[in-house]
C-alpha cells in the first residue's frame, strides 16, 4: 500500500521542490470524504471533534489543529487528520458509531492524494502565476475558506490556513505534475 | 475571463465548469408508452436558440453540482443561475 508520502513520487523526478523557500510537502494525513445530510455534518462533531460546517467552502479546525472538516459540496466535506500513528483506526471507528444510524457515506481517501504547502508573502502571486485561476484576494478567499478548484490541467484542493499560507491537496498521480508546476512558477519570483 | 455565479460557491472561473446542455428536458414519464419518434427526439432534439436560452451547467472542479443558467447564445452574457429544481426566472426578472 502507499504511505501517503510525495517523497517516493518526488524521488522519481527532475524535479527539486525542498529546494524552494515557497513549497514543501506535509506530513501523512489520514482523510475520508465524508457524504450526507445537515444531520451528518452535525453528529462528527461528538466523533471528530469539529462539525462539518453548513457554509460554502468553509473549514473547521479543532482547537490542537490536529482535524479539520472541509466543505466540498452541499454534501459533502473533506475530513482531515493528523496521523499520529498510535491509534490508526480510532476516528474511523468513531465516527462510524455516531454516523451508524443516519444515511451517509465515509470512505477513506488517505492515500488517493498528498498535501502540499504554499507559503510566504508571494504565495498567492504563486498559486495564480502556477496556473490557479481563482482571485486570491484576501477579501475574496478570506483565512479558513477552502475549495476545489484547477491548478494548471490538475484539480486540486485549495485551503488557506493562514494569510500566507495555503494548503493543497492533490491525487497522487497529478502530484509530480503539480510540484513541478509550482517549482516553475517560483523561479520568476526566487531569482 | 469567464465568470459564472455558481448558486453555491459565488462567482468563479470558467475553467472550472463544465456545459450540461439544454435544461429542462423533462424525461417521459411512462417510456413504454412513447413511440420511437417521441423517444427520438426527447434523446436528441435540442433547441438552438439565438437569444436567451436555458441550459445546465457542472461545477465540476468546485462544489460538483449541476445548476441552471440562462445565457444570451449571442453575448455569452450570465442573465442568472438558479438551483437545479427551481423555476426557470423570467429574463427581464432576473437582468
Ligand atoms: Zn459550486
Amino acid at each position: 500500500m502507499a504511505d501517503g508520502s510525495l517523497q517516493p513520487i518526488l524521488a522519481r523526478t527532475p524535479v527539486r521542490i525542498e529546494a524552494s523557500r515557497l513549497l514543501r510537502t506535509l506530513r501523512p494525513l489520514r482523510r475520508w470524504t465524508l457524504r450526507g445530510g445537515p444531520a451528518v455534518a452535525d453528529a462528527i462533531q461528538a466523533a471528530f471533534g469539529v462539525a462539518a460546517p453548513r457554509t460554502a467552502c468553509r473549514s473547521a479546525v479543532n482547537e490542537d489543529g490536529s482535524r479539520a472538516a472541509l466543505w466540498l459540496g452541499p454534501d459533502e466535506w473533506l475530513l482531515l487528520a493528523e496521523d499520529d500513528g498510535a491509534q490508526p483506526g480510532d476516528p474511523e471507528a468513531a465516527l462510524r458509531q455516531v454516523l451508524a444510524a443516519l444515511p451517509h457515506s465515509l470512505v477513506d481517501v488517505s492515500h488517493r492524494q498528498v498535501a502540499l504547502e504554499v507559503s510566504g508573502s508571494d504565495s498567492a502571486l504563486l498559486l495564480n502565476s502556477g496556473g490557479c485561476p481563482l482571485d486570491l484576494d484576501p477579501e475574496a478567499f478570506p483565512v479558513g475558506m477552502c475549495t476545489r478548484t484547477v491548478l494548471a490541467k490538475a484539480e486540486i484542493i485549495l485551503w488557506r490556513t493562514q494569510p500566507g499560507t495555503f494548503h493543497v491537496e492533490v491525487w497522487r498521480s497529478f502530484a509530480a505534475y503539480v510540484s513541478a508546476w509550482l517549482a516553475e512558477a517560483t523561479r520568476g519570483l526566487t531569482e | 475571463m469567464l465568470l459564472i455565479n455558481c448558486p453555491w460557491c459565488g462567482e468563479r472561473p470558467e475553467p472550472e465548469f463544465v456545459h450540461g446542455g439544454q435544461a429542462h428536458v423533462a424525461r417521459p414519464t411512462d417510456p413504454s408508452a412513447t413511440d420511437a419518434q417521441q423517444w427520438a427526439e426527447f434523446l436528441y432534439l435540442r433547441d438552438n436558440t439565438r437569444g436567451v436560452y436555458a441550459e445546465r451547467w457542472r461545477h465540476s472542479h468546485g462544489c460538483g453540482r449541476f445548476f441552471n443558467a440562462l445565457r444570451d447564445t449571442t453575448t455569452d452574457h450570465f442573465i442568472a443561475t438558479y438551483k437545479a429544481g427551481e423555476p426557470r426566472p423570467a429574463p427581464e426578472a432576473a437582468r
